[in-house]
């Protein structure tokens, strides 16, 4: 098992974070270009998803897999987005992303008067934090294949 | 458990079939006085409660009938405005019945064309090689399972989260597609699919996965 790559989208598209670990493959384009193609892909699923279902929805869209890894969503009622690439052995990770919203994210950039919101963080401490955390996962062994 | 819809998408994103197997009703009726405790507001040809969750009645939800009567998109059965018809309190009190709104034939093309983009940028935005596209969405209220065929045929079907066997249904799908519409001969390929034996053979199949299940291994 293994984690490819996260990304942070707040609720206008832009993207906050991205940080990758195991990703053997690049889309072809460059980051901005990936990060439009992922927010849009991700807006689209929305809409996608909420005229498709029979019933009401309250959490909404969760993942996604395809033959070779899956995408874990998680949206806050404010809009922010966690994104997380893992490959296809992990289950429900939804209170892994929550954490990283509300341990990592709310703590670090939130809670720091120098980050400003709606622009992509700088902050090294949050970073650092980050990658602790997701090291630290269950699902995060970085062996090959 | 359910299975929801299925829908069969040609190569170039078009929709070529699609079947409303069970759709859950979830509608409410209920007698309002003036002025209305809820927010509608128009949204594609259709009037939708924008704001104000109360008995059933949820964000989303479109007026189906007022007094009984059904409404005809925007219009009322007598061919009145609706918000207008509601803006009158001359008409209070008033019953109308709120549900999630069906999807119009046309809805349902778009969408089919949609999920055939983003099975291409699921395949794209991949971070290993040689993936293919989305092969299983979920939600909370279900579960959209994808096969695509190497001829660039994608059954899809909408089932219950809870729902087992839906790999051997699809593939079970592509052998019915493959035996009753190509066989046919009056069958034009990439066209919608018209063929009885075949929507026979998919509502059978259907409900045998439904109760049982997988089709057993192999299939």
């Amino acid at each position: 098992m293994t984690v490819h790559s996260l990304y942070l989208f707040d609720r206008n598209g832009i993207c906050l974070h991205y940080s990758e670990w195991n990703r053997k493959k690049q889309a072809g384009i460059s980051k901005e270009e990936e990060f439009k193609l992922m927010y849009g892909m991700l807006f689209s699923i929305r809409s996608f998803v909420s005229k498709m279902s029979p019933l009401d929805m309250k959490e909404g869209f969760l993942s996604f897999q395809t033959s070779k890894y899956k995408l874990h969503y998680y949206e806050t009622p404010t809009g922010l987005k966690v994104v997380m690439n893992t490959d296809l052995g992990v289950g429900n990770i939804r209170d892994v992303l929550h954490q990283i919203y509300s341990y990592i994210y709310v703590e670090y950039v939130v809670k720091n008067p120098l980050c400003n919101l709606n622009e992509p963080i700088q902050s090294e401490l949050f970073r650092s934090k980050l990658d602790t955390f997701v090291r630290s996962l269950p699902f995060f062994s970085a062996r090959a294949g | 458990m359910a299975i929801f819809s299925v829908y069969v998408v040609n190569k170039a994103g078009g929709l070529i079939y699609q079947l409303d197997h069970y759709a859950p009703r979830a509608e409410s009726e209920k007698t309002f006085g003036f002025p209305l405790e809820l927010v509608l507001r128009p949204h594609d040809e259709r009037v939708l409660v924008a704001f104000g969750q109360r008995d059933g009645v949820r964000v989303g939800h479109a007026v189906l009938a007022i007094n009984g009567l059904e409404v005809n998109g925007r219009l009322t059965a007598d061919g009145r405005d609706v918000l207008e018809f509601l803006s009158s309190p001359a008409n209070f009190p008033v019953a109308i019945r709120f549900g999630r709104p069906r999807l119009s034939s046309n809805e349902k093309l778009m969408l089919a064309s949609m999920f055939h983009s983003l099975f291409a940028i699921g395949s794209q935005l991949s971070p290993e090689p040689g993936s293919s596209g989305i092969e299983m969405l979920e939600t909370d209220t279900f579960k959209l399972h994808c096969f695509q065929t190497l001829t660039g045929i994608k059954f899809v079907v909408l089932a219950d989260p809870r729902q087992s066997g839906i790999d051997s249904l699809l593939r079970k799908i592509y052998e019915i597609y493959s035996d009753f519409a190509l066989k046919n001969p009056f069958y034009s390929l990439e066209m919608p699919i018209r063929c009885e034996l075949f929507d026979q053979h998919l509502k059978l199949a259907l409900e045998v996965a439904e109760k049982a299940g997988p089709f057993g291994p192999g299939l």
